[in-house]
This record gives structure tokens, C-alpha cells and sequence, in this order.
């Protein structure tokens, strides 16, 4: 017995790093909820979830498409500055109904997905140097749209924000169904497919023939409409348009959730559910941190933490 | 120089041409080279067609101090970008310097000096192990300390609600508002900077180890180079520089403002890139940053002048500026094959 079990260590120590790798965020959620359920009170209520879910959905909306694009070996920089377009937008153009209001900010989101997606699979731009100046003169357009703050006041936005069937906040149905569908997309659909090959090795896709080109554009298409729609239902939650703040440090906060989810920097992979548990990790972090009254300077601190761990932890793997 | 551009990281670069062997190809370099200054050139004689105010006295001298701190934090990020890396941390590192500096020149100028130094050096230290020694992602590791640098700022400042002011008749603040033959002191500090940091790149051992860990980090580390050690030596020298910068711009203010620096470490990238510095890394210089910041607050203070214009098509203009530049570079600079 105990020759058997000296013998199988040192496989499982190789083991538990595999599984810390792949699992270790659900632990981390797992390990929060229970320290939340034993020392903060109220941690437990309906309200308290629903107050939680609603805050991570547009983040995890943006992380979604940030997942893509760093599993194409790419990262996408634009995001907080398309979710800002896609403010000004809305509240431009929601004298002409609600609708036409949302498709012009997703087409938004799209044409600033094209911009990036052509410089970096025509061009040849790197994806971070691309989006950076998508990223900054994105801002400069939603300001020029709109330039300072502006309400929303329009009933359907208002019931898009707060409403909620069954008890589930719309926001948190949109951000699940788009988590599902992103999910479905990676692991089932050609696109899906192409997408890993390129991130695992973009010389070889091209090799095989893969439609490089068409897939990494879609790839910052995909991310801009996402980012748009997360702006989207910022607008409506916030019943505010406000393109000088809205989704600032999102990239930040996208790309850690995708990290802390055990996709690595290095392409070729994405994972989905770890993505939405990163996210959800991040903000009960955070709420966790805030609850107990430490103050947001400790909660950043935190947060850098987190990162670093998760990125040391995913290193092994990246390497190959 | 030629030939350290073309070593490209990800490609296969095998088909390459001797170097300089086409005119064509001169000349693509040449324009990679210089291409930023003809172009600042261009701009500042139309600026100063076009408006009357533009080369006065007083708005070439606050031209040139508010350029001042930008490129100082630029000068680090230079070092960085060569070595193939990036440092998101540097606006981060900015305001946490300007507030140190503000608190500690209560204490002395040499405090006031020393504490943002020290502070913003070690950040710079600890990125530069994590990217070097762990082997982390930089723009991930520099982005954990952008948070970092920010939570220790509010930590300081009482988060955010203290403002430390600095002593108008201190040293140190003579040291950011006083003028030598009619020009700012940050101004002196920083040419003075950008000489030794050009002197450093070019002639010292340590800028050739730069160069060729940018260039190709397996080739130097087998030519005997050691890697790790300057990796780690520029994010060290990166968070100088922003700590630097951001304590002489404290100094300007006469205050630690907590507000500044979000979206600086893009400026920065910008004007290092815009300067001809490949983000591929193993090819660049220290005077293209310098353009590259001179031509970035020109093009601000254009739009500035033009009253009817909102600031936001600043950074329409500079975005759009970055992406013609990083266009032109891959164009001239396309020696690889393009997947």
C-alpha cells in the first residue's frame, strides 16, 4: 500500500498542476462563493446574485470576443472604445426607434471589426498595434458623435436594462445565450475550427489551406459586434449615454477574465466556460473586496494579483 | 541596420536579399528612417503657415515642456519596444511618480527625487523578472502593474482624495518651472536624457545586447548575450524613466495630480512606433521617438488652435495617424512574406 502510493507522487503532483491548470478557476469561484456564504451577510439572497450577474454580463460580453481573438493569437484593444461608439450611437439614433437605434451601433461594432480585422490579416499589422489605434481613434469618434453625457429616455431601453423574465434580468439571458452560442461556435462550427488552427500556427493553416484572411477578420468582426452589443446594454442599464467613460480599462478587464480562464496568450485554444467563470471570478473578487470594505486601491492590487497568478499558472501549458 | 530590421521573429526570413543591394531598398529605409521627421517638418511649416500664433514664443516653449515628460517616458519605452517587448505600466508609473514626488518634497528635493525613482524602478524591476525570468507575456505583466501602480497611487493618495501640493518656493519646484536661456528646465533634462540615452543605445555594450535580443533572442543568447538580465535591465530602466517624468511633471504643477497619466502608456507607444521603432523589436532609435512625440503634440496643438474643432478629433487624427504609419512601415519594412 504505502510502496503504491510513494510510488504514484510524483505523478500526481503532475497531475494536480494539470488540474489546477484547467480547473483552477472553477476552484477559485467555488472557494469565493463558500467564503462569501460564511462571512458576508445577505451573501445569500436573490437579490445579491441578481445584482451580481447583472454587473459581469456586459464584461463577459466583451470577453467573449476577446476569448477569439486571443485564441487567434491575436488580442483586441478596441473593445472599450467600440462600446463607447456604440453608445453614441444609440442615443443618436434612437429618435428613429429603438431598433434602427440598435442595429446602427452593432453595424458600428462591425465596421471598427473590419478596420482592425483588414490591418492585421492584409496588412500585416501586429493585432495590438492594429486595435491600439482603433482603439484610440475609435473614443475620438464616439466623442465627436456625442460629445458629453446625454440621458436616454426611452421606455423600451428602459425595460431592455431592468426588465427581466422569469426573475432573470434580460441582460443576464443575452449575455448566457452569447456565452452558449460563442461556446457552440468554437467547438462545432468550421469557423470554430479554422480559428484554433490559425492561433495554433498561422504558417500551417495557411499551408492547409485555410481561408486565413476571411477567418481573422471574422474573428474582429465578431469582437466588435460583441463589444457593441455590451455597450449597448451598458446604455440601457446606466440609461445614460456616456462615451467619455463607458468601457474604459474593458480590454483590461476582457482580456483578464479570458486569462484567469485558462485560455492561453499563446492561440490555438479557447475556452469558453473558463471564460465565463474568469469573468465571474473577477467580479466576485472584487464585490467580495468591496463588501468588506476594503478600499478600490486594495481591490486593484487584488485584481493584479489574480493576473499574475493565472498567467504564471497557464505558462507550462503555453509552451509546449 | 538593414540587416537587424529584417530578422523577423515569426516568419521565415530566408529569402532575403544582401543587404542594401537595391536602390529601392535604400530608399525604403530611408523613408522608414526619416520618413516621421519630414513629416513633423511639413507639419510645423504648415502650423505656422496657417496660424499666427503658432510659432510664437509662448506656445513653442509650452510645446515644448508639455512634450517634455512624454518623452522621457518614450526614451524607456524605446529600450522596451527594441528588445521585441512592450510596457503598458508607464502611464501608471507616471501618476504614481508625480504623486510620490509631490509627497515627498515636503521632505527635500532629493526625497522628492528618490522616493518616485526607487518606487517606479522596482515596478519596472519586478516586470522586467516576471517577463524575463518567468517568461510572461510583457503586455500582460505590464498591464497587472498598470492595476497595481494604480491601486498604490490610491493607497497613497487616500484613494485619490488627498492631493499633495509642493512647495512653490522648494527646490523642486524651481526645478520644474524654471528657465535656462529661456527654456524650461524639464526641457534641458529631457535632451540631456535623450543624448545619454542615444549615447547608451548606440555606443555601450549594453545597447548592442538590446538590439540583438530584439532581433533574435535564441541567436543572442547562443552568441553568449545575456538575455535575461538585459530584458529585465530595460522594464527596469522603463519604470525609471516614467517614474522620472512623472515627478518633473509634479514638479511643473506644483502638485501631484492623481488623474493623470490613464492612456499615456499609448502616447507613448504611438510616438515609438510613429519614430520608426519596429514593434517586432531589433530595429529602432532614439531620436524617432523624440520626432514621434514632437509630432504627436504638434498635431494636438493644431487641433487645438482650430477653435471650432472639438479636442476629440485629436485623437481621431492621432489614431488614424498611428494606423497610416504602422500601414507604411509594414509596406516599406515588408521584406518578410505576408501570411
Amino acid at each position: 500500500m504505502t510502496d503504491l502510493a510513494l510510488r504514484r507522487e510524483p505523478l500526481d503532483r503532475a497531475r494536480l498542476l494539470t488540474l489546477l491548470q484547467e480547473y483552477g478557476v472553477y476552484a477559485g469561484v467555488a472557494v469565493l462563493i463558500l467564503a462569501n456564504i460564511a462571512l458576508t451577510p445577505h451573501f445569500l439572497s436573490t437579490e445579491n446574485f441578481r445584482t451580481q450577474a447583472v454587473q459581469v454580463a456586459p464584461v463577459l460580453i466583451v470577453a467573449l470576443g476577446m476569448a477569439l481573438a486571443i485564441g487567434s493569437e491575436g488580442v483586441d484593444l478596441s473593445v472599450g472604445s467600440v462600446m463607447a461608439l456604440s453608445t453614441s450611437l444609440v442615443s443618436l439614433y434612437l429618435g428613429y426607434g429603438v431598433w434602427i437605434a440598435l442595429i446602427v451601433a452593432v453595424i458600428g461594432g462591425a465596421v471598427i471589426g473590419v478596420a482592425n480585422g483588414s490591418l492585421i490579416a492584409f496588412i500585416g499589422v501586429q493585432p495590438i498595434v492594429a486595435t491600439l489605434a482603433l482603439m484610440v481613434a475609435g473614443r475620438g469618434i464616439a466623442l465627436v458623435l456625442l460629445p458629453q453625457l446625454k440621458d436616454i429616455r426611452d421606455p423600451a431601453m428602459a425595460s431592455l436594462g431592468s426588465g427581466a423574465l422569469f426573475g432573470i434580468p434580460y441582460l443576464v439571458l443575452i449575455a448566457a445565450g452569447l456565452a452558449l452560442a460563442v461556446g457552440f461556435t468554437v467547438r462545432r462550427t468550421t469557423f470554430g475550427r479554422q480559428l484554433l488552427a490559425i492561433g495554433d500556427s498561422r504558417p500551417a493553416a495557411q499551408l492547409a489551406g485555410l481561408p486565413v484572411r476571411r477567418v481573422l477578420i471574422l474573428v474582429y468582426v465578431v469582437s466588435g459586434v460583441l463589444a457593441a452589443v455590451a455597450g449597448v446594454l451598458a446604455s440601457a442599464r446606466l440609461q445614460a449615454s456616456d462615451p467619455t467613460s463607458l468601457g474604459t480599462l474593458m480590454e483590461l478587464s476582457a482580456i483578464t477574465a479570458v486569462v484567469v480562464g485558462g485560455t492561453p496568450l499563446s492561440g490555438g485554444r479557447v475556452r469558453i466556460g473558463g471564460t465565463v467563470a474568469g469573468a465571474v471570478l473577477i467580479q466576485l473578487l472584487t464585490a467580495t473586496l468591496i463588501k468588506h470594505d476594503l478600499p478600490p486601491s486594495w481591490t486593484q492590487i487584488a485584481q493584479a494579483v489574480v493576473i499574475v497568478l493565472a498567467v504564471y499558472a497557464a505558462r507550462e501549458r503555453g509552451k509546449r | 541596420m538593414t540587416a537587424v530590421q529584417t530578422v523577423e521573429s515569426e516568419s521565415s526570413t530566408f529569402e532575403e536579399e544582401p543587404l542594401g543591394s537595391s536602390r529601392a531598398e535604400r530608399l525604403s529605409a530611408l523613408a522608414q528612417q526619416h520618413g516621421a521627421l519630414v513629416t513633423l517638418v511639413v507639419a510645423v511649416i504648415a502650423a505656422s503657415l496657417s496660424f499666427d500664433t503658432f510659432l510664437t514664443v509662448d506656445n513653442l516653449s509650452n510645446m515644448a515642456v508639455s512634450s517634455a515628460f512624454l518623452a522621457v517616458v518614450a526614451l524607456g519605452m524605446t529600450f522596451v519596444i527594441i528588445t521585441g517587448g512592450i510596457d503598458l505600466s508607464v502611464g501608471s508609473l507616471f501618476a504614481l511618480g508625480g504623486v510620490l514626488a509631490a509627497w515627498g518634497s515636503q521632505y527635500g528635493t532629493l526625497v522628492a527625487l528618490l522616493l518616485p525613482l526607487a518606487v517606479c524602478g522596482l515596478i519596472g524591476l519586478v516586470n522586467g523578472l516576471l517577463i524575463a525570468r518567468a517568461r510572461l507575456a510583457p503586455f500582460i505583466v505590464t498591464l497587472a502593474s498598470l492595476l497595481a501602480a494604480r491601486g498604490i497611487l490610491l493607497a497613497v493618495t487616500n484613494e485619490g482624495a488627498t492631493t499633495y501640493l509642493v512647495d512653490e518656493k522648494s527646490f523642486f519646484a524651481r526645478l520644474g518651472q524654471d528657465k535656462i536661456l529661456g527654456i524650461g528646465v524639464p526641457v534641458w533634462i529631457t535632451v540631456a536624457l535623450f543624448v545619454l540615452g542615444a549615447v547608451v543605445l548606440r555606443r555601450t555594450r549594453f545597447g548592442q545586447y538590446v538590439y540583438a535580443v530584439g532581433g533574435n533572442e535564441d541567436a543572442a543568447a547562443l552568441m553568449g548575450v545575456p538575455v535575461a538580465r538585459t530584458k529585465t535591465s530595460v522594464y527596469a530602466l522603463s519604470g525609471l524613466c516614467a517614474g522620472l517624468a512623472g515627478a518633473l511633471n509634479a514638479a511643473w504643477l506644483v502638485s501631484g495630480v492623481t488623474i493623470l497619466g490613464s492612456g499615456m502608456e499609448l502616447e507613448a507607444i504611438s510616438a515609438v512606433v510613429i519614430g520608426g521603432t519596429l514593434l517586432s523589436g531589433g530595429f529602432g532609435f532614439i531620436s524617432g521617438s523624440l520626432v514621434g512625440v514632437l509630432l504627436l503634440k504638434v498635431i494636438q496643438n493644431v487641433i487645438n488652435q482650430i477653435g471650432s474643432l472639438d479636442s476629440a478629433y485629436q485623437q481621431v487624427v492621432s489614431g488614424a495617424f498611428l494606423a497610416v504609419v504602422v500601414i507604411a512601415q509594414t509596406w516599406l519594412g515588408r521584406r518578410r512574406r505576408m501570411l
